[in-house]
């Protein structure tokens, strides 16, 4: 297929229907509403189910319900709205079901405003709601790699039964782009027999299946926990995504950065290498599962004197940083997170105060 | 002569865990006879409240889900939305519904979804220990109105039967009992009628079963029950409130 020009929230409800995913349940808030404006007369050209809940609270157990019944589904939303959705999230995860949620950031706390953000970093990989679960999170750069992220997103949120993070700030939804799609939709099976509540008429088996997140036995519980932690650990070993830039340089400076940010710190590296100042980046794509190894190999070579981490949000992703890290170099923290994104001389200006 | 009266093929065998005297049983008994009767077993999928029946999946042979508290009529909408051949129902209590789920049971019934809702009301958070509901009568001590409800402070109990049936979208809402062996009859036919509705794919459906809790109302089983007919019933009142048929 041709190159097209398009706006991310459209692309990336475009990219679910060719990977598949034919279910859709939303509710409506800036800025990412085009992805249900295009899906209400998209959906029903591919035979597919569109709705609008009444809450962010109820499309999260909207999509729970279709996905426990074993169909491949998603919903999109912005930062206010995924705090209301964490709740049925919490469940999804406790009963092990896949789904795949998308969050076009905008800035808080509250309501914050509605220009774009990356201030959801800890709730996306951190805290997502109460108990003890992960989300793998992916953090496109650009609206074809949000095509690609979640094309590969439903595969993992099968693979894992769990739910995954498209983590993408306002300026990703927002912008147009070239993108490129592959040709017709992907009919990856569902294998899912052994667990979801599809009726056991489909399943030609008189075993009946129960989706659930309660244990009242603490070992029972435990044992779920454990279940889910060794899905985790196994992320951390297999899911790992990053990008190098400029990093075969003898950079004085390691910058991690990720989505939108990280396309103006590769403009500030260009300027910066025009003056005669090498300055490298680790571009973290997962975000859980963060690439530790990755930006502690990078920080830990001679050259290198300190990290910076460059985000939308007040220093959420050093605390990464500083675990990978290990103390090895200093950590310093640059941002903005009331809806400018920072502009490629304002970085220049920050690493310059860094050496 | 074969068996009269046997356990229904979509009941397990597991002893329930309810209090005794509880009326969830009787409930659970008449939603698998029906679902025997219409030979529906292999594509039902039930949804479980949270409070007193969030372990009703022990109790039948059937997939089943496990909703938060009040969510069911969203789960319920989720599958019937990506799988309408599946029979699916929630199973939901008064604080369930009426009080923490009151946004998704509203919508569910107003966009018509093809499932059906049993709603059993007792007047009281059971599970989490007998306290005030919305469905709470006027005076009626709790352990968060230990005085009596006082309605100036709280208003008045919610009629969920009415209040749906107030929607323009058809539907099928009806209010039954579980005191008296005719009521139990009654509510049986309801719950056959709501789900063949549903085999017909024309409307939600709700039927709403008084109930009662003798362990959180303090009362024997007996007592219990002359409690619901006196002082529930008369506000409560039973019948069908709406059907698809009606203008």
């Amino acid at each position: 297929m041709a190159k097209v020009l398009m706006k991310g929230n459209e692309a990336i409800a475009e990219a679910a229907i060719r990977s598949g995913c034919l279910n859709y349940f939303a509710y409506p808030i800036t800025p990412q509403s085009e992805v249900a404006e295009y899906l209400v007369r998209r959906m029903p050209e591919v035979g597919g189910v569109f709705l609008q809940g009444e809450s962010e609270v109820a499309v999260s157990y909207m999509i729970f319900g279709a996905s426990a019944a074993g169909a491949r589904v998603f919903t999109t939303s912005s930062s206010p709205g995924i705090s209301l959705m964490s709740e049925g999230i919490s469940y999804m995860a406790g009963a092990q079901c896949p789904a795949v949620i998308v969050n076009i950031m905008r800035g808080g706390p509250g309501l914050g405003g509605i220009l774009p953000s990356q201030a959801d970093y800890f709730q996306a990989t951190k805290s997502m709601g109460h108990g003890d679960f992960r989300l793998l999170v992916l953090a496109p750069a650009s609206v074809q790699e949000a095509v690609e992220m979640m094309m590969d997103a439903f595969p993992l949120a099968e693979k894992y039964r769990n739910p995954v993070m498209i983590l993408g700030d306002g300026l990703i939804g927002q912008m147009m782009e070239p993108v490129e799609f592959p040709e017709g939709l992907k009919k990856e099976p569902l294998n899912n027999d052994a667990w979801a509540t599809s009726g056991m008429d489909t399943r030609k088996s008189n075993q009946r299946n129960l989706v659930k997140s309660l244990f009242l036995d603490p070992e029972a519980l435990n044992n779920n926990n454990l279940t889910l932690k060794a899905k985790y650990d196994k992320m951390k070993q297999e899911e790992v995504r990053f990008e190098d830039y400029n990093t075969d340089a003898p950079y004085k400076v390691l910058i991690v950065s990720y989505g939108t940010m990280s396309r103006v710190c590769r403009t500030a590296i260009d300027t910066m290498k025009s003056q005669g100042v090498e300055v490298g980046m680790v571009r973290p794509q997962s975000l859980f599962p963060f690439p530790e190894d990755r930006v502690r190999e990078a920080a830990d070579v001679p050259h290198c004197s300190v990290v910076a981490s460059i985000e939308m949000s007040m220093g959420q992703m050093v605390e990464d940083i500083e675990r990978s890290v290990q103390g090895k170099k200093p950590v310093k923290w640059f941002g903005k997170c009331g809806g400018d994104v920072p502009t490629p001389e304002e970085v220049v200006d920050f690493v310059h105060t860094l050496l | 002569m074969g068996k009269t009266f046997a356990r229904p093929e979509a009941m397990s065998q597991q002893v329930t865990h309810y209090c005794p005297g509880c009326t969830h049983g009787v409930i659970h008994r008449l939603v698998a006879e029906v679902i025997d009767e219409l030979g529906i077993r292999g594509r039902t999928v039930g949804i479980a409240p949270v409070g007193c029946a969030v372990l009703a999946y022990n109790y039948f042979t059937f997939d089943f889900q496990e909703a938060a508290h009040g969510r069911a009529p969203a789960m319920a909408t989720g599958i019937k939305r990506v799988r309408p051949d599946l029979m699916v129902f929630t199973y939901q209590g008064d604080g369930d519904l009426a009080s923490i789920g009151m946004g998704e049971i509203i919508h569910a019934a107003n966009r018509g979804e093809k499932f059906t809702t049993i709603f059993v009301n007792n007047a009281v958070y059971g599970m989490t220990g007998g306290q005030m509901a919305p469905t709470t009568m006027p005076g009626q001590r709790t352990t968060t109105s230990p005085f009596g409800r006082n309605t100036d402070d709280v208003g008045m109990p919610i009629k969920v039967a009415e209040l749906l049936a107030a929607l323009q979208t058809p539907g099928y809402i009806v209010r039954q009992a579980v005191l008296k062996p005719k009521h139990i009859v009654k509510a049986k036919k309801a719950i056959k009628q709501a789900f063949q509705y549903q085999l017909e794919g024309k409307c939600y459906s709700l039927v709403e079963i008084v109930s009662t809790c003798p362990t959180n109302w303090g009362l024997t089983p007996v007592e219990a029950i002359k409690w619901a007919e006196q002082n529930m019933l008369p506000y409560y009142k039973l019948g069908e409130y709406k059907t698809p048929e009606d203008e």
